[in-house]
């Protein structure tokens, strides 16, 4: 099966239809869960309308989670079983999840500064979200560093896998130790602790992070595959063809 | 060993690389991972910590008192009570039975001289109504819970 996808005309074919459809879903997605999350759901008993910052927050700090998994099992695929097409999904996947990471620390903070009356704690969960951040930053810079594109997948897969430690730590931060932030509403052994009025928005909002991201995931790896073999074309011009330039 | 099962073994040492940095790590942060200490934890300890720290806990039914541009209140896990003295901005979130994280020192007199009052959120989302139809059932647990480790 992993061969089968391995063949770019093979994910060329798929792409070219599930990377727009994913987008249009996104769109539709985002469209309903923000008319549900903005306008038509209640405000919160406590944080009145500062609750709808929840919204694009709370997925955000979900699709973050989800693009470094991703990435760490698109590495280990790719690493292990030399599978190209994974590398890129890695590679394409990772300014993707580091933008989500920005985007739940900036909201998260504006939400902050009302609810706690602060714009930033150096609590587990905080510290622990910018961390991931600056993983996402590093392995960034792993791929750029290097002119070899196998090589830098190779190293780029080792370091998405140490740095997957981290994503446990993040999740568990609010359990194991007394942060300032709350514990998950969602997630939780026990049910969510979100009425339903405000977890159908929630969930419309995830859903719609998710197909953006796949969108985004697509075009960006189609993006790398074409700029890959453009690359190769250029490499096997002939050199008198390069000096006439 | 053939060269994927070797490929494989390298990630996996990778992983338990990074796994036991982390825990080393955690395991030597100790508590002091832990954003605030709860009453009952301050009262656990064998000698009052100096310099600045952080107390968490439920603000106590009753204890708010505004005298000049001081508000004193009680801050209490169900098994400790610590007094704060403070001077400055309240969150909007302050009141009774709210979950707080006082920044401050402790005074000679065991009360702590707060330099900043955050206030803390619980876990719990609901419209205003479903708020005062739980108190009207009874169901209320009123304020966040101190999470004490």
């Amino acid at each position: 099966m992993l061969t089968e996808f391995a063949n770019p005309e093979k994910f060329e074919r798929i792409a070219r239809i599930a990377g727009p459809a994913a987008t249009v879903a996104a769109l539709a997605c985002a469209a309903t869960g923000l008319y549900f999350g903005l306008v038509a759901s209640p405000p919160d008993y406590q944080q009145g309308d500062t609750v709808r910052i929840m919204y694009v927050h709370v997925p955000a700090a979900w699709l973050a989670l989800f693009a470094y998994v991703f990435i760490a099992g698109a590495s280990v695929v790719g690493f292990a079983w030399k599978h190209p097409l994974a590398d890129v999904a890695a590679k394409s996947a990772a300014p993707i999840g580091a933008v989500f990471t920005a985007l739940a620390l900036i909201t998260g903070s504006i939400w902050g500064k009302p609810m706690w009356g602060a714009w930033w704690a150096w609590d587990a969960r905080l510290t622990s979200m910018l961390i991931l951040f600056f993983l996402y930053l590093g392995y960034i810079a792993v791929w750029e560093a290097f002119e070899d594109k196998g090589r830098a997948a190779r190293i780029a897969a080792i370091v998405a896998t140490v740095g997957v430690v981290n994503v446990p730590i993040i999740h568990f931060s609010v359990d194991h130790w007394s942060s300032l932030h709350q514990k998950a509403s969602v997630f939780r052994s026990d049910g969510p602790t979100i009425d339903p009025a405000m977890l159908t928005p929630l969930l419309i909002m995830a859903a719609a992070y998710m197909a953006g991201f796949v969108g985004l995931l697509i075009a960006s790896m189609r993006n790398e595959i074409a700029a890959r073999r453009l690359a190769r074309i250029e490499a096997a011009r002939p050199v008198s063809e390069v000096l006439l330039q | 060993m053939t060269k994927r099962s070797r490929r494989i073994a390298i990630l996996a040492a990778a992983l338990a690389l990074g796994a036991s940095a982390a825990g080393l790590a955690i395991v030597a942060l100790g508590r002091s991972v832990a954003y605030f200490y709860a009453p009952s934890d301050l009262a656990a300890l064998p000698s009052p910590p100096g310099g600045t720290i952080r107390l968490g806990g439920l603000v106590a039914a009753g204890s708010i008192l505004h005298t000049d541009d001081t508000v004193r209140f009680t801050v209490g896990d169900g098994a400790a009570e610590i007094d704060v003295r403070y001077r400055g901005l309240l969150p909007d979130l302050f009141r009774e039975g709210q979950g707080v994280v006082v920044e401050g020192r402790l005074a000679e007199d065991g009360a702590l001289d707060a330099s900043r009052v955050l206030a803390k959120h619980d876990e719990s989302y609901m419209p205003r109504e479903v708020a005062e139809a739980l108190k009207e059932k009874g169901l209320w647990r009123e304020g966040a819970d101190p999470q004490t480790p």
